[in-house]
């Protein structure tokens, strides 16, 4: 059965964007990268792996993998660090520090942002706008709270927990990096970081911006590989700290994993978020957040906004708007700095979104796609619409990360509450209306994190981020954050 | 001793509001801590476990809706209660602690003051764990702690009381509801407690008091999907790293045990405030 | 307001009960009373100004290179309403300005002509004569522009006279006192009774979207003027600032998008006042495109009131059809 539905294809406008690539020779890429550890890169000792550009399918390099003695040397050269060199440091030196990487993140912008496109198959346009200043803005804000713990109201005297394990996702790979590096540091702590798989460059550039700023060798260490570099990583008995990104599948493991240990955890998995519009939203600008909401990254995002709540009055309205909007969406070279979607990370998620795409039309519910051509290599799934959702539906359920957005309606605020909620997770939500005491009374109810009014998406390094429920626990980014990384903390 | 014949308490447990015996039939004797024999106890079951679960559930949106000057009130209210109870109280700690009775009284009276201190948090949490964040763009975000919502407690088992209000207490001043696995061998000041709370304003189902053992019950609750977080304080030795290990399962929040149990009489901070609260963080844009 | 005397404007032919002609379907009804319109217009969906701005500033870092930007400052060129609104206008001024209307770039024949040559009606005889036979259209602003501070009646005698003097597009300005205290039909009736004064010259009407400040108020006014009989609206006068914005604008064509999609009936665009350079054309192209849609892209439905602008564009044309950059002397002054 198919009940697919496109659009029919327009006559070509008049207007048609030239191609504009970002230049990709600002990047240098060697054949192969060992790992960094205590600030020298080192070979692995694991099977080295290959990365591979997801919209084109061309390898990039080798990368190598990191075993268990790896991770061992790495975690060793971060106790020496933290207690040789960065524990006895002055924490306005510390916050120097911080601040010289996020001054070179900023001068090197336009590298880290070719080099993540190519990488991870997301947009020059987000990684150049959105990932790599969100990056370099974690690090400035961070280096600022170095010296200036005592005052993070999170008790008298916090003291750094020690070598903090670090395990990251492909999504946005020098962002997620920032998100744990940059508090670790700046509360003292020394770091071993594990980047994901598929998306291992950017940190590895990284790993050249330390040794730029002259930051002390193993106070930041990087370790690539797959899972069993991570979970040596988690298992490590000398690592103090595990902050883990990704699935709530792996968070759990996690959690098995450093229970009944002295570890301090912090976890920030799934999402399945609401994004609910009423009947007096802003409609444009709802059509805006939604398409933000949930296509921004592929829909390669946690918090995406994945269910479509909207009220059954403007049900019709609202998916007309929205499918004429993606309509407008241009998909392709994630290089061009035209393209709104890149291409999706992985082979293996491609075929995830395309399983979990193809139990929604058996369930019942009816896919819409706009007509757009893919490009014939590399891994691509067009932005993708499902009305007809009832929430027993699995792609009401799981979530898919990727560019599926499904459709539910509700008629009243109660309703739309109860609907928002009903998930295992809350990470986050996101509601339109122009209603102000609409907006205070539904974000008190709205079990989530992260509460999105009349916008969506939207991160900050002052901005505490992080879950209820299944979506994990701890908070990144703001005061909050910081609570993660210190001890005798109030949180 | 008077010819009078004492009238002696049935010692039940504490769910939704209600007193009901243990589905299960079941009860243990008590002794004091020479031995002596001072009650049967409800020995609860995993499906007294599951009731409690549901009226902490089916409590939570009012209990956590509640303001939190209301919410300061009524637990001012429960301190209140307790200090009239004292006497009971300090007997009954005396007895199980085997402590004299100035120590007990003593103990009682922290207990107290650990509640009014929890009471007087309520409406002071937001301000001081929350605040306006200046984010770089036209957005007014604003950060609040949030109750992480139904909490399972492992009381301790030496502490009976002083100890029971300090994992108590504050799980209910951030907003949470609770399901307690008291003490097993000292769960008469629990019991008590119970009486308070059933008379002090204190919602049907905000606390539900499981008298029994937390080596039984404590699985079911750390793999139970409804309870969102679970303290270990008073879980077994040999059982920590399991129940941690079944916490994992549905990501539940989890305070670990310490190795001893510790000095209950020290200023605790916000250290058993903060583990029970979520932070939520609001945007909203700022145009005309 | 049956029967009633107008306090601001007692000359106005707004005497006993309205007869206005009715709006398109299905909005038939919605001028049936003030409380109706206010309704109708109070009942549009509100723009967020933050999320307007946030999508323009999207679209505003569209990289338009090559064949797309020589396309895109051509069709630019096409949509000029080359203007002059000055007190100092002479004639000559005039006749000069048309000369550069017809051939914009005197060394390359090839490229192309403006859409019109915007002046005051006095001078719209002159810019007729002198743009005779080359489709130029001749716009002329009337309705007491720019503060639209007149008498209906005087209003309506300045829309008559630019036409007879040969102006075959009006540029009105609304009423926007009363547009801001409320008296939405006053200013829905005044655009009637304009736009019947204008014959058959096409009626652009100004909604000075720097005095009416919210985006709110700027989607309200389009649809009143569209409502109306507006075969454009327009931003500015010029005369104020801030003149031509993209939010404004992207709030515009989203007004012309869904009036078409409810009505059946396309209505033009035209931002006047600050659009200089031909990055900003290119800019506001872009948004046309990704709002509207391509059905916009033609000097029918879309225009830019603009002087300067024209230059620049011609400066970039010469860069892209000789590789190298040129300079103000190989433009004509105006």
């Amino acid at each position: 059965m198919t009940s697919t539905t496109r659009t029919d294809p327009t006559p070509p406008s008049p207007f048609q964007y030239a191609p504009a690539p970002e230049s990709r020779s600002i990047v240098d890429i060697a054949p192969s990268y060992g790992l960094f550890v205590d600030g020298e890169f080192v070979d692995g000792t694991g099977e080295a792996f290959k990365s591979v550009n997801p919209a084109t399918e061309e390898v990039l390099t080798e990368v190598a993998a990191g075993s268990e003695a790896d991770v061992d040397r790495a975690v060793k050269a971060a106790r020496r660090a933290f207690t040789r060199v960065w524990g006895p440091l002055r924490p306005a030196d510390r916050g120097k520090y911080l601040f010289r990487i996020a001054r070179i993140l900023q001068e090197r912008a336009r590298e880290f942002a070719v080099l993540e496109s190519l990488d991870n198959g997301k947009p020059i346009r987000e990684s150049r706008d959105v990932d790599v200043p969100l990056a370099a803005a974690h690090f400035f804000y961070h280096a600022g709270w170095a010296d200036k713990l005592d005052w993070a109201g999170l008790g008298p005297g916090p003291r750094p927990l020690g070598v903090a394990g670090q395990v990251i996702p492909w999504n946005f790979p020098l962002l997620m990096l920032a998100w744990k590096v940059a508090p670790a540091m700046a509360t003292g702590n020394t770091v071993v970081l594990k980047p994901a798989e598929t998306t291992p460059l950017t940190a590895l550039l990284f790993a050249e911006v330390c040794r730029q700023a002259d930051l002390p060798p193993g106070v930041v260490n990087i370790v690539t590989g797959a899972g069993d570099t991570g979970r040596a990583v988690v298992e490590h008995d000398d690592v103090d700290k595990v902050a883990f990104t990704g699935s709530t599948e792996v968070g759990r493991s996690i959690a098995r994993a450093v229970a009944g240990t002295r570890k301090k955890l912090t976890l920030e998995l799934g999402g399945k978020a609401a994004n609910i519009v009423f009947d007096d939203a802003p409609i444009d600008q709802a059509v805006e957040g939604i398409v933000q909401g949930i296509f921004f990254n592929q829909g390669h995002v946690c918090c995406a906004g994945s269910r479509l709540l909207v009220q059954e009055s403007v049900h019709d309205e609202v998916v007309a708007s929205l499918q004429r909007r993606i309509g407008t969406l241009r998909i392709g070279d994630p290089l061009d700095k035209n393209t709104d979607i890149g291409a999706i990370n992985s082979a293996e998620q491609l075929a995830r979104i395309r399983e979990l795409s193809e139990v929604g039309e058996a369930e019942g519910a009816s896919r819409w796609q706009p007509a757009c051509d893919l490009p014939a290599r590399g891994y691509w799934f067009p932005p993708t619409v499902f009305t007809d959702v009832s929430p027993a539906h699995r792609i009401a359920r799981d979530e898919i990360f990727g560019p599926v957005l499904s459709v539910l309606t509700f008629r009243t605020p109660d309703e739309a509450v109860a609907k928002a909620n009903n998930t295992t997770y809350g990470l986050s939500a996101g509601i339109w209306t122009e209603k102000g005491s609409r907006i205070l009374k539904i974000a008190d109810q709205l079990r989530a994190g992260v509460v999105w009014a009349n916008t969506f998406n939207k991160f900050d390094p002052t901005s505490p981020f992080g879950g209820y429920k299944q979506s994990g626990y701890g908070r990144e980014g703001g005061r909050h954050g910081l609570a993660a990384y210190l001890k005798g903390a109030a949180e | 001793m008077s010819d009078r014949l004492a009238v002696r308490k049935t010692y039940k447990l504490y769910v939704n509001g209600a007193f009901p015996r243990s589905e299960s039939g079941r009860s243990y004797e008590v002794t004091d801590a020479k031995g002596h024999f001072l009650a049967n106890a409800a020995w609860a079951s995993r499906k007294d476990a599951r009731d409690a679960v549901v009226a902490a559930r089916g409590a939570f949106a009012k209990w956590s809706g509640a303001t939190a000057y209301n919410r300061g009130q009524v637990l001012y209210r429960v301190a209140e209660v307790m200090e009239g109870r004292a006497p009971q109280f300090t007997e009954e700690v005396a007895a199980g602690e085997g402590l004299s009775t100035s120590r007990a009284r003593a103990a009682v009276d922290a207990a107290i003051d650990r509640w009014v201190w929890y009471a007087g948090w309520t409406d002071k949490l937001a301000a001081v764990l929350g605040g306006a964040n200046p984010v770089a763009g036209p957005y007014f975000d604003f950060s609040l702690p949030e109750p992480t919502g139904v909490v399972a407690v492992l009381a301790p088992q030496q502490s009976s009381l002083l100890g029971l209000a300090s994992v108590l207490a504050p799980v209910l001043a951030g907003g949470n509801t609770a399901v307690v696995v008291t003490s097993r061998e000292r769960p008469l000041p629990a019991v008590t407690l119970g009486e308070v709370l059933a008379t002090s304003d204190v919602p049907a189902g905000v606390v539900n008091l499981l008298t029994g053992d937390a080596a039984e019950l404590g699985p079911w609750l750390a793999e139970h999907a409804d309870v969102d977080a679970i303290d270990l304080t008073g879980a077994p030795v040999r059982l920590r790293l399991e129940l941690e290990r079944s916490a994992a399962g549905t990501v539940k929040r989890v305070v670990r045990a310490p190795e001893t149990e510790p000095d209950w009489a020290a200023d605790p901070g916000l250290s058993r405030l903060t583990p029970f609260l979520e932070t939520k963080t609001v945007w909203h844009p700022m145009g005309v | 307001m049956i029967g009633m005397t107008n306090l601001l404007d007692p000359h106005a032919p707004a005497t006993s009960p309205r007869t206005v002609d009715e709006p398109p379907a299905p909005y038939g009804d919605v001028t049936r009373s003030d409380a109706a319109f206010r309704a109708f217009l109070h009942g549009l969906p509100g723009v967020d100004q933050v999320g307007a701005e946030a999508r323009t500033t999207v679209l505003a870092s569209r990289s338009i290179k090559t064949t797309a930007k020589a396309w895109a400052i051509d069709t630019a060129i096409s949509m000029v309403d080359l203007t002059t609104l000055e007190g100092a206008d002479t004639p000559g001024t005039v006749r000069s300005l048309a000369a550069k209307a017809r051939r914009p770039d005197p060394g390359d024949a090839t490229c192309p002509q403006v859409a019109a040559v915007c002046v005051y009606g006095d001078l719209a005889g002159v810019a007729r004569e002198a743009l005779a036979g080359t489709g130029i259209h001749v716009a002329a602003v009337a309705t007491a522009f720019p503060s639209g501070r007149a008498s209906r009646e005087v209003k309506l005698a300045d829309v008559k006279d630019a036409v007879a003097n040969g102006a075959d597009e009006i540029d009105m300005v609304i009423d926007r006192g009363a547009f801001l205290t409320g008296r939405y039909l006053d200013v829905y009736e005044e655009v009637v009774a304009v736009r019947e004064a204008c014959g058959d010259a096409h009626l652009k009407v100004i909604l000075e979207t720097g005095e009416l400040v919210t985006l709110d108020n700027v989607r309200r006014a389009s649809w009143l003027a569209m409502l109306a009989g507006a075969d454009f609206v327009k931003t500015s006068t010029g005369k104020v600032s801030p003149a031509a914005t993209l939010p404004v604008c992207l709030v515009m064509l989203e007004a012309v998008r869904d009036f078409r999609a409810a009505t059946g009936r396309q209505i033009g665009v035209k931002p006047a006042g600050g659009i200089r350079t031909t990055k900003d054309a290119v800019r506001h192209l872009v948004l046309v495109h990704e709002t509207a849609g391509p059905d916009w892209l033609s000097p029918d439905w879309f225009r830019f009131g603009a002087s300067s602008l024209l230059n620049d564009l011609l400066l970039q044309r010469q860069k892209l059809r000789t590789g190298h950059y040129s300079g103000p002397d190989h433009v004509t002054v105006d």
